[in-house]
């Protein structure tokens, strides 16, 4: 059974460390809040100038001037900071920031990302996307493993407008846990999702990929 | 002392035009992310006085009927720099018809940019973008990151908990500057002086460095004296006017916890 998009984010949750300053994409990669594991104090970084990222507000707390990077009203935690897009990039491209999580179009198999523009269709931007992936020291990306077609995302090289080069560290995917090997350049299967076999991963990864011994089954509930 | 508190938005642009100040084909900075800290009231100022062709640096472009958005409807703005612009179908009408231009740029670039333009800074180079779109046309250079720099002269190898980095491309940036800023502060007191509250500060320290004449809209002015000088996030030399103003402060996106 491949993984649901709560699953992925535990799953993804599981790379938090105690301690790490992380920021989180839109989509899949927003949920992983609801999943740090206990015992972990991790901050959450907002682009938009904040550290230390709380629930939403209550209708009581509910402030115009206090919202996340996805326009969202939400309360800053006991030791949270604010500060202007200037240092709040300052912290996410001087390597500041323990890790990135973020949703994908398209990943090549050296670790190039696309996932802000599709040509011929209206584009919005880029965001803070490019700055995460080049300045933050571990990305990590939560997607589903094929498009809606059936086709691998996971693919020799990215046909999409690069977001980032080769800055991928690990994939989180429906149906699988890929480790980029920086020194041979490829992405290794680590994991796989519950009854899914290391055959299937590699049939539907148009990627060259590096398959060694038997993966383990993802810890997910 | 010049005197800098207006008592109206329109107070504030009513010589700005026969001064020289605003005029068609200006570039205007305007602060804000999303709909949170924009200079509301000035945006509507700016809209009423008539000033064409404008090249508006921003983060965002407002939504349909608020923010720059207005800006859009009357098809003042020329063209947009920015680093996204989803909420926006007027913004997305003009862009598709070919009216609009827009200059996509990474959100840290886009700091930076105008962080370096205030600072008198021309260009800068980033690992931001190398490898893609933005860095075409754009001279590149290869450098250690400094803070992986291990073997640089201002680390002390040592104490380095990496191993050294490798050398990456870096692309040139540079450093923008505009004829006018419009700032979002929270308190201002009579010399200009400015306090930003929680992300309601986001661009505007920068943009309140980075142009000729700077305007600041606030929730509150304060007597001389009443700002902790520790407290001050933009010092007053910067500011050319203030104007408070009763602020709508419209929500993009309301998201509640069940009390």
């Amino acid at each position: 059974m491949p993984l649901d998009r709560e699953q992925i984010a535990k799953r993804a949750a599981m790379e938090l460390r105690d301690g790490f300053i992380v920021n989180l994409g839109i989509g899949i990669p927003t949920l992983v809040a609801n999943y740090i594991p206990d015992g972990l104090d991790v901050w959450l970084q907002s682009e938009n100038g904040l550290l230390g990222m709380d629930r939403f507000p209550t209708e009581a707390e509910l402030d115009a001037d206090l919202i996340n990077a996805g326009k969202q009203t939400v309360t800053a935690r006991a030791g949270a900071s604010f500060f202007s897009s200037a240092d709040s990039f300052a912290m996410i491209r001087g390597g500041h920031v323990d890790l990135s999580i973020l949703g994908a179009m398209e990943i090549s198999q050296d670790g190039d990302i696309a996932n802000w523009m599709i040509p011929g269709k209206m584009v919005k931007g880029m965001g803070g996307a490019m700055d995460l992936v080049a300045g933050v020291e571990r990305v990590v990306v939560t997607m589903e493993h094929c498009n809606r077609k059936g086709a691998s995302k996971i693919i020799p090289e990215c046909s999409l407008p690069l977001t980032g080069k080769r800055c991928v560290d690990l994939i989180v995917s429906d149906l699988a846990v890929l480790e980029m090997d920086p020194k041979r350049g490829r992405f290794v299967l680590k994991e796989v999702a519950p009854g899914v076999s290391a055959d299937e991963v590699r049939e539907k990864t148009a990627a060259e990929i590096i398959i060694e011994g038997e993966p383990e089954v993802i810890a997910v509930d | 002392m010049a005197k800098k508190l207006m008592t109206t938005t329109a107070d504030a642009f009513a010589d700005l035009k026969d001064r020289g100040v605003i005029h068609d084909h200006m570039t205007v900075m305007v602060g804000g992310f999303g709909l949170c800290g924009i200079p509301e009231q000035l945006i509507i100022a700016l809209r009423d006085s008539g000033v064409q062709q404008i090249t508006c640096i921003s983060n965002n472009a407002g939504v349909d009927d608020w923010g720059l958005g207005l800006l859009l409807q009357t098809r003042q703005i020329k063209k947009m720099i920015s680093s996204y612009v989803g909420e926006n179908d007027t913004f997305e009408k003009q862009f598709i018809d070919g009216e609009l231009e827009v200059e996509f740029n990474p959100q840290g670039t886009l700091a930076e940019r105008i962080r370096a333009g205030g600072a008198g800074i021309p260009a800068f180079y980033t690992a931001t973008g190398a490898g893609t779109a933005v860095a075409e046309g754009k001279p590149t250079a290869e450098y250690y990151r400094p803070c992986d720099d291990t073997k640089g002269f201002n680390r002390d190898a040592s104490k380095a908990s990496t191993v050294q980095g490798q050398k990456k491309e870096y692309v040139l940036e540079t450093g923008l500057f505009a004829d006018l800023a419009l700032v979002k502060a929270y308190q201002a007191d009579p010399f200009g002086n400015l306090t930003y509250r929680k992300t309601a500060r986001n661009f505007n320290p920068m943009m309140a460095t980075a142009a000729r004449y700077v305007i600041a809209e606030v929730d509150e002015t304060v007597g001389l004296g009443d700002l902790d000088p520790d407290s001050v996030h933009t010092p007053g030399s910067f500011v050319d006017r203030v104007v408070q103003t009763a602020s709508e402060k419209r929500i993009e996106r309301r998201t509640l916890t069940e009390a």
